[in-house]
């Protein structure tokens, strides 16, 4: 979602971005003219007309899960973005059973929040575990 | 789910938020104050309709429709720019 009219999403999806992603963008492209939705997400920069680079995760509740906004000249990272949905929906699959560490990834071990890990944290996980593959 | 946009050459009203005034719906909440909703974390995101376009269609869409979904909601600053 960006300030741009869809005219302007079309002919960049004509002209540029399907370059670079085979058969255009699938997703929809957004327009937020005047900066509405991004005012009321708290992303948009009334001085500069724009929206910054705000990206907001929603799961199937509607509830927002997480966010993650940058200035501009930075872009998002998104294995990350995909990182923290695959995160979530492992929580939400387990019903809070389980949460993840720092630096989880898919296969890696989840923590199982209770009483008896109260403490005992450092005997099921060390921190090599979140920075290695 | 999305529906189809009547377009002509007027630029389109753009995006609407629940609950926030606009120059068109004012009327209908004359009674209401203008609040700004602030999105919070582990709270319902506010339901918006916007203009756009999607694999050559111009639609209109609803975020509320794709409840059920997990939905990846990014904002960025302009078309043909650089990062």
């Amino acid at each position: 979602m960006s300030v741009d009219s869809m005219f302007v999403h079309k002919m960049w999806d004509e002209t540029e971005l399907s370059k670079m992603v085979p058969g255009g963008i699938p997703f929809p492209m957004l327009s937020d003219a005047a900066g509405r939705v991004g005012s009321t997400y708290g992303v948009y920069d009334p001085e500069a007309g724009v929206e910054t680079r705000g990206r907001f995760i929603i799961d199937p509740d509607g509830i927002i899960q997480g966010y993650e906004v940058l200035t501009p000249p930075v872009g998002r990272n998104v294995a990350e973005s995909l990182r923290q949905i695959r995160a979530f929906q492992l929580v939400r699959k387990t019903k809070g059973k389980e949460a993840t560490p720092s630096g989880w990834q898919p296969g890696k071990p989840t923590l199982k929040p209770g009483i008896d890990l109260v403490g005992k944290v450092w005997e099921v996980w060390n921190t090599d575990m979140a920075f290695k593959d | 789910m999305a529906k189809e946009l009547d377009i002509s050459c007027a630029r389109p009203v753009g995006s609407e938020v629940e609950g926030v005034l606009t120059d068109s719906n004012t009327k209908k909440h004359e009674s209401k104050k203008e609040e700004k909703t602030m999105i919070m974390i582990g709270r319902e995101a506010p339901d918006f309709t916007a203009p756009g376009y999607q694999n050559g269609n111009f639609l209109n869409f609803k975020l509320s429709d794709y409840r059920d979904k997990w939905v990846l909601l990014c904002f960025y600053p302009g078309d043909f720019t650089f990062v």
